[in-house]
């Protein structure tokens, strides 16, 4: 059998949880993907990329969540969900651990996101217009 | 000099889109926000992880007065036989990235196959607009 650096096994779970962290992953998940037993794998993970596999999906999470707060305007529950947490609670008190401010007072330091929304002028002008309100003009 | 930045893809239904280019292609939402001053239009750009600096607009397709009923027509209809577009994405792997994105339910309409430029294949996404996802073959 080739031989395959035992690092490339944690670099799977790695890329499992960056690049599937909106679902409902987990420690035993990522543990799977990198074909190692829970406890094991956890000390390896740490070993190689300097933190622990439940703080590298839950930061990734987090960066997400924080990218949307700011170039969204989707509710924090929304946000959220969307990142593969589930219950608010948690989200808020890991967030503002992280950011050290809420997600709510987080999003309020930023302008809000339609502003930076680069809406071309030509798409703001025809969305502008009003309605169809002739008042016998086009006659 | 300038760079690209955002491109626009007609979309038929955002939502169904939105789906397909994060869970399935795996990009990143940037934008999406909701404009009630015009009505309901909603600004909703994608990108690829790998380039923070390149979207793509996930535009819906307007109804009058933005654009009349028949040219929307047009417009939908060449998108779903395939001529509103494509987008080229090069990888360095594109078996890997073929059987990923395939695992996920991407409906691939060429496989990965040899071509002078390098290893091509393709695929649509739910409004029927065309990728190309190629392993551009060294030329140095």
């Amino acid at each position: 059998m080739q031989f395959v650096p035992p690092a490339r096994h944690l670099l799977r779970a790695k890329d499992l949880a960056d690049a599937r962290y909106f679902e409902p992953l987990d420690v035993d998940d990522l543990a799977r993907a990198a074909g190692l037993s829970r406890a094991h794998f956890s000390r390896e993970f740490r070993r190689a990329f300097g933190e622990s596999p439940h703080a590298y999906l839950l930061t990734r999470r987090l960066e997400r969540a924080a990218a949307l707060l700011r170039g969204t305007d989707r509710s924090v529950a929304d946000i959220c969900l969307s990142v593969g947490l589930q219950s608010i609670g948690s989200f808020t008190t890991s967030f503002t651990r992280t950011f050290g401010v809420s997600p709510t007072a987080y999003r309020a330091r930023f302008p809000p996101a339609a502003d930076w929304a680069m809406v071309p002028t030509c798409v703001l002008r025809f969305y502008g217009r009003p309605g169809n309100s002739t008042f016998r003009e086009d006659n | 000099m300038y760079k690209v930045s955002t491109a626009q893809m007609w979309v038929h239904d955002q939502d169904q889109a939105l789906e397909f280019y994060t869970k399935k292609l795996g990009m990143e939402v940037r934008q999406d926000v909701t404009m009630p001053q015009m009505g309901n239009f909603r600004w909703l750009t994608v990108g690829p992880v790998s380039q923070p600096d390149i979207s793509i607009v996930l535009m819906p397709i307007p109804g009058p007065p933005v654009m009349d009923a028949d040219t929307a027509e047009q417009v939908e209809t060449l998108m779903a036989k395939g001529f509103a577009g494509t987008v080229f994405l090069t990888t360095d792997d594109v078996q890997a990235e073929y059987e990923q994105l395939k695992s996920r339910g991407v409906e691939f309409t060429e496989e990965p196959e040899e071509r002078p430029y390098g290893i091509d294949s393709g695929f649509r996404d739910p409004s029927g607009n065309s990728f190309r996802l190629t392993q551009v073959r060294d030329l140095g």
